[in-house]
């Protein structure tokens, strides 16, 4: 008889010390209860603009189903291309300089496995997307959490930057709009934040997805700071401007050096992102603004309705000014996030995110997207109020 | 426009019995502030009427509709002016629109039944001195109105929990 196989065994090491998701917890709570509303959904809840899907059928129909470009359609690089240079004043090569990914997830694998040797560090700011510790883990880089506070709005400092750098410190993962709380940095605050980077000499990862859903004044790309166009890797993606979360598109844009770099990965694992999605970003960039202008103001209309009700309710929140996630802080209530989160699944079927999945530095809060429809978001303050008035 | 004046049009055309209080808390005005816009804006005529969209088959309801086209010949000094106020007293006569291609107007007109719009279209409107020809089409289905679609469809579920 054959020895039997402990599959346990074979796997890596880092496996067993990435921790999975605490996101995942609440859909298994959740998917268990009847009626419930979702402020816990990290996506739009508007269908992709039928221009755009009709688009992808129409390539069906023509045949166009084969491979790209390893970096990706070159119209879909120069409707890019020309993007980052009409919105932000910011120039890239679209054929060197440009890397079309399946997802700003996949970029973000791909930026840090690119830049990172074994034992390097990579800051990462917290509260934060869930993928950025464990992405940097699996690159066999160590993750170093800064974390931001409630009384700077959740600005990352340059104060708080510099005291987490060291000689091994290669790289900072930045996102601002940010998911979870909702943050922005202007531009004073970015400078601060690039002298820093300059002095040190280290790379910056800036996830900018959100770019587009930013309210009260416009958005600052950090490449389009003096001096940090070949220091920054800028990630962006159709997902939540566009509503095309399944459709898996997004970019990268660095110097060439760290392009090519980052394709070499690309080319060898993912080959290139799916081409039906690609037209269809395509299609988005050419004809997709009136539409996306229309889902933001409607984003900013229950943005006001969710902070309003939760600060009515005695939930403190300060105002987000990007994203479609609020923030509030729950401490006043005396129960920590997980209690507060769980027990209002429980008791009234409102699914939130306990904000220290998002890291140390969202203990005490609790993650609101208002990504869903006003009926839901006002239900859901109801629910929400007669909770915190039971307790 | 300002940015808050476009906030409070687009509550109301989405829904018009959105109240003021809650066009208040989506838009971060007070509640005086957005009645006094509202009424600036109704007196202004950029708000017309507040009206319902209602799907007549399904009230079960006879109503018959027919988009008319119309070819004219227009009087010196007149215009179409003259013509288009004759069209659109008419209570059957939902809606007038000018045109450019191969017809000049096209009226959206309803009546109990085909036989009633049918002699409304010959009597009333065909007979006016400036309507040289008239094509009638009558509505078989209507799927969308007013930006609205009228049946039913099926929603399209996102998982409850996402990163």
């Amino acid at each position: 008889m054959r020895k039997a196989c402990n599959s346990s065994e074979f796997v890596a090491d880092v496996m067993k010390k990435v921790p999975p998701s605490g996101i995942r917890r609440y859909f298994d709570l959740a998917s268990e209860i009847d009626d419930v509303i979702s402020l816990g959904v990290g996506e739009p809840d508007y269908v992709t603009p039928w221009h755009i899907r009709e688009a992808c059928i129409h390539s069906l129909e023509c045949g166009e189903t084969s491979y790209t470009s390893n970096y990706g359609l070159i119209e879909l690089r120069e409707e890019i291309s020309n993007l980052f240079s009409t919105k932000y004043g910011v120039d890239y090569n679209p054929a060197s300089e440009i890397l079309v990914t399946s997802g700003v997830s996949e970029a973000l694998d791909v930026a840090i496995r690119a830049i990172t040797n074994p034992g390097d560090e990579i800051i990462v700011v917290q509260p934060s997307y869930v993928a950025y510790v464990p992405s940097v883990m699996f690159a066999g880089g160590v993750p170093v959490i800064v974390s931001t506070k409630l009384e700077n709005n959740f600005k990352l400092t340059a104060e708080e930057l510099e005291s987490a750098i060291t000689d091994k410190t290669k790289a900072v993962i930045i996102n601002y709009p940010n998911n979870p709380t909702g943050a922005t940095m202007g531009r004073e605050d970015f400078e601060a934040i690039a002298d820093v980077v300059c002095e040190h000499d280290i790379m910056v990862i800036s996830d900018e997805v959100y770019d587009c859903l930013t309210y009260n004044g416009g958005h600052t790309c950090f490449s389009s700071l003096e001096g940090m166009r070949d220091r920054t890797i800028l990630l962006n993606g159709f997902s939540k401007a566009y509503a095309m979360t399944g459709f898996r598109m997004a970019y990268a844009m660095a110097n060439p050096k760290i392009i090519s770099a980052m394709m070499l990965i690309h080319q060898y694992s993912m080959l290139c992102a799916p081409i039906t999605a690609q037209i269809g970003a395509i299609e988005a960039l050419k004809n997709g603004t009136n539409e996306m202008e229309k889902m933001v103001r409607d984003y900013d209309r229950r943005r006001h309705l969710i902070i309003s009700g939760l600060n009515k309710i005695g939930l403190d929140c300060f105002e987000p000014k990007g994203a479609f996630y609020a923030f509030p802080s729950i401490k006043n209530t005396g129960l920590t996030s997980d209690q507060f989160a769980e027990r209002l699944l429980n008791e009234q079927k409102v699914v939130t995110i306990p904000g220290n999945v998002f890291g140390e530095a969202g203990t005490g809060f609790l993650r609101c997207s208002y990504a869903t429809s006003r009926e839901e978001i006002e239900k859901a303050l109801e629910r929400i109020g007669a909770f915190v008035d039971s307790l | 426009m300002d940015d808050k004046t476009r906030h409070i049009l687009e509550c109301l055309e989405e829904d018009a019995r959105t109240s003021h209080e809650k066009i208040a808390a989506m838009t971060g005005l007070t509640v005086d502030g957005v009645s006094k816009r509202v009424k600036e804006l109704e007196d202004a005529g950029v708000i017309r009427k507040y009206k319902t969209v209602i799907d007549w088959d399904m009230a079960g309801d006879e109503y018959v509709y027919a988009v008319i086209e119309l070819k004219v010949t227009l009087e010196r000094k007149l215009g179409y002016q003259d013509l288009v106020e004759r069209l659109y007293k008419f209570p059957e006569v939902r809606s007038v629109r000018l045109l450019s291609g191969q017809y000049d107007l096209s009226l959206t007109v309803s009546g109990k039944s085909m036989k009633e719009v049918a002699f409304f279209v010959a009597e009333k409107i065909s007979t006016l001195e400036q309507v040289q020809h008239t094509t009638t089409h009558f509505v078989l289905k209507t799927y969308k109105e007013d930006g609205v679609i009228l049946y039913e469809q099926d929603h399209v579920t996102r998982l409850l929990v996402t990163p």
